[in-house]
């Protein structure tokens, strides 16, 4: 996993527990992902929440299409995945591939924590778990 | 203004048709509606139209005619066809013009709509990832709604089982034979937990409408249908929409609610006075849902909605009578108009097999695309 690379820059922090980067809006209002270019203006990067709770889920049964760079060659080594909306209290509602779970294991406001997880040959991605009893 | 009048209408068959462009398919369909209006070409006075992926539409001039008309493009996504209407609409309430026309057509390639992160102003990884699929939100919001308000799979199986049993129906649809239940709940998953028969397909298609003032119906003796009102919004603050990859912790509006509400409150009707609706189904859940943003049943009652009836053709309140998107597929352009072609034909009481009972009066549709448009027509016999 040394080898791979983060799937864009600036998406999380680099640290031993990174944290998912959003912006803060001079409103207060916290957005993901932090915006960029114009956009940018007076929004402050702002790390967010490593725990939160599943909002929903769903599971990607098909090969989604280009721009799709996902593990395997084509079809025949497509393996599903899962992703949902992970609400990060008084913050934001974020989008992420979901980990270590079958869909079965799903539940809505399920407690689920924040991973970086190997996603092909080249990069790492930001996925959610569900939280590991300690 | 004044009132405004559809006086032909037009469709080419949808689904898939080897050797005719999607243009061509919209040409099919203008020609169609210009006969069932008794027009030539040549009297339309403007034009509005559009596609996703087949091109700009004022291009159908050159097999239509060089009548030298203003031919408007129309690229408002799912919603090009209900925007396409509302100008036309708009074009001739203002007495600027006496008959327009509003087409929509297109012919998409097989498999899931596949969307640029860039054009959408999204990071690139956002596709890379494999979260930028139309498919997804539908399956997000419907896994969301079902354990929020008590909808169970069986609801989501009998709303695709009433589309093929109507879209068997049609002759314009695509899928034309009935499926079980059965066979709709066991059929491969999608996107949990939604099956393939389940989802509506890109497809091709073409559609027209010809709108015409009062003054000029009654010169022609033509056979219209009113345009109560239209309606046409784009997303309020903290929605949830197709392609987010963050999403408020406040909760936020609805563009369908309130493309809704504007349209009810313009037309002096209320959603109990609707004889036929046609909703935007691209999957079972869109269905169920739209039922309560639209304004006619209270969250968590399709349930019982769909366990009686209601929605059948003979039920209290008809939906997708020709098989909405499920059994006719998605052809961009032309999707949202089709809705209103349907109601055309039910308050003429042309819808054959599939008519709905009663002398229906008052026909509403309603489409929602990316990235947050919703778009409503009620129309009034």
């Amino acid at each position: 996993m040394s080898s791979l690379t983060p799937i864009a820059k600036n998406l999380w922090t680099e640290e031993a527990e990174p944290h998912l980067i959003g912006g803060r809006l001079p409103s207060g209002e916290i957005v993901f992902p932090m915006p960029e270019g114009d956009a940018a203006a007076g929004v402050e990067p702002y790390p967010l929440l490593r725990k939160g709770t599943l909002w929903s889920f769903t599971s990607q049964e098909f090969r989604p299409k280009s721009p799709y760079e996902g593990p395997g060659e084509g079809p025949h080594d497509f393996k599903p995945y899962l992703l949902g909306y992970i609400e990060l209290p008084g913050e934001v509602i974020v989008e992420s591939l979901i980990v270590d779970a079958a869909i079965g294991d799903l539940k809505l406001g399920m407690p689920m924590e924040f991973v970086i997880v190997p996603f092909n040959a080249v990069h790492t991605t930001f996925a959610f778990r569900p939280e590991k009893q300690s | 203004m004044s009132d405004v009048y559809i006086i032909g209408a037009g469709i080419h068959p949808f689904g898939r048709t080897a050797g005719r462009s999607g243009r061509e398919q919209g040409v099919f369909a203008v020609r169609q509606a210009l006969a069932d209006a008794g027009l030539e070409w040549s009297d339309i006075g403007c034009a509005y139209g559009g596609s996703a992926s087949s091109g700009a539409a004022d291009i159908m001039v050159n097999e239509l005619g060089l009548t030298s008309l203003p031919f408007v493009n129309v690229a408002n996504g799912c919603a090009t066809g209900g925007s396409s209407l509302a100008s036309a609409k708009y074009a001739v309430a203002s007495g600027a013009f006496d008959l327009a026309l509003a087409t929509g057509f297109d012919k998409h390639d097989r498999g899931a709509f596949n969307a640029d992160p860039a054009s959408y102003g999204l990071p690139a990884w956002y596709g890379q990832t494999g979260m930028m699929l139309t498919t997804q939100f539908f399956a997000l919001k419907i896994q969301r709604y079902m354990q929020k308000y008590g909808i169970s799979r069986k609801t989501l199986g009998l709303v695709a089982e009433k589309a093929f049993r109507n879209g068997a129906k049609t002759d314009h649809a695509w899928r034309r034979t009935e499926v079980d239940l059965d066979t709709i709940l066991n059929a491969p998953m999608i996107n949990d937990p939604l099956t393939k028969f389940m989802f509506c397909s890109p497809a091709e298609g073409g559609v027209a409408l010809i709108l015409a003032s009062e003054r000029k119906m009654r010169e022609l003796g033509a056979d219209g249908v009113k345009i109560a009102n239209i309606s046409v919004r784009s997303r309020p603050p903290h929605s949830f929409e197709v392609f987010q990859a963050g999403i408020s912790v406040t909760e936020g509006g609805k563009p369908t609610e309130l493309a809704s509400k504007a349209a009810f409150e313009g037309a002096g009707i209320g959603p109990e006075d609707v004889d036929v609706a046609q909703l935007q189904d691209t999957e079972s859940g869109a269905e169920i849902m739209h039922m309560a943003e639209n304004g006619f049943c209270a969250d968590g009652d399709q349930e019982q909605w769909l366990a009686e009836g209601r929605t059948e053709i003979g039920g209290r309140l008809p939906v997708n009578t020709d098989g909405g998107c499920l059994a006719c597929g998605e052809p961009i352009g032309a999707s949202g108009l089709r809705q209103v072609y349907e109601n055309v034909q039910q308050l003429r009481g042309r819808g054959g097999a599939r008519q709905v009972p009663g002398n229906p009066k008052i026909g509403y549709s309603h489409v929602y695309g990316a990235p947050g448009l919703s778009a409503v027509a009620i129309l009034e016999r």
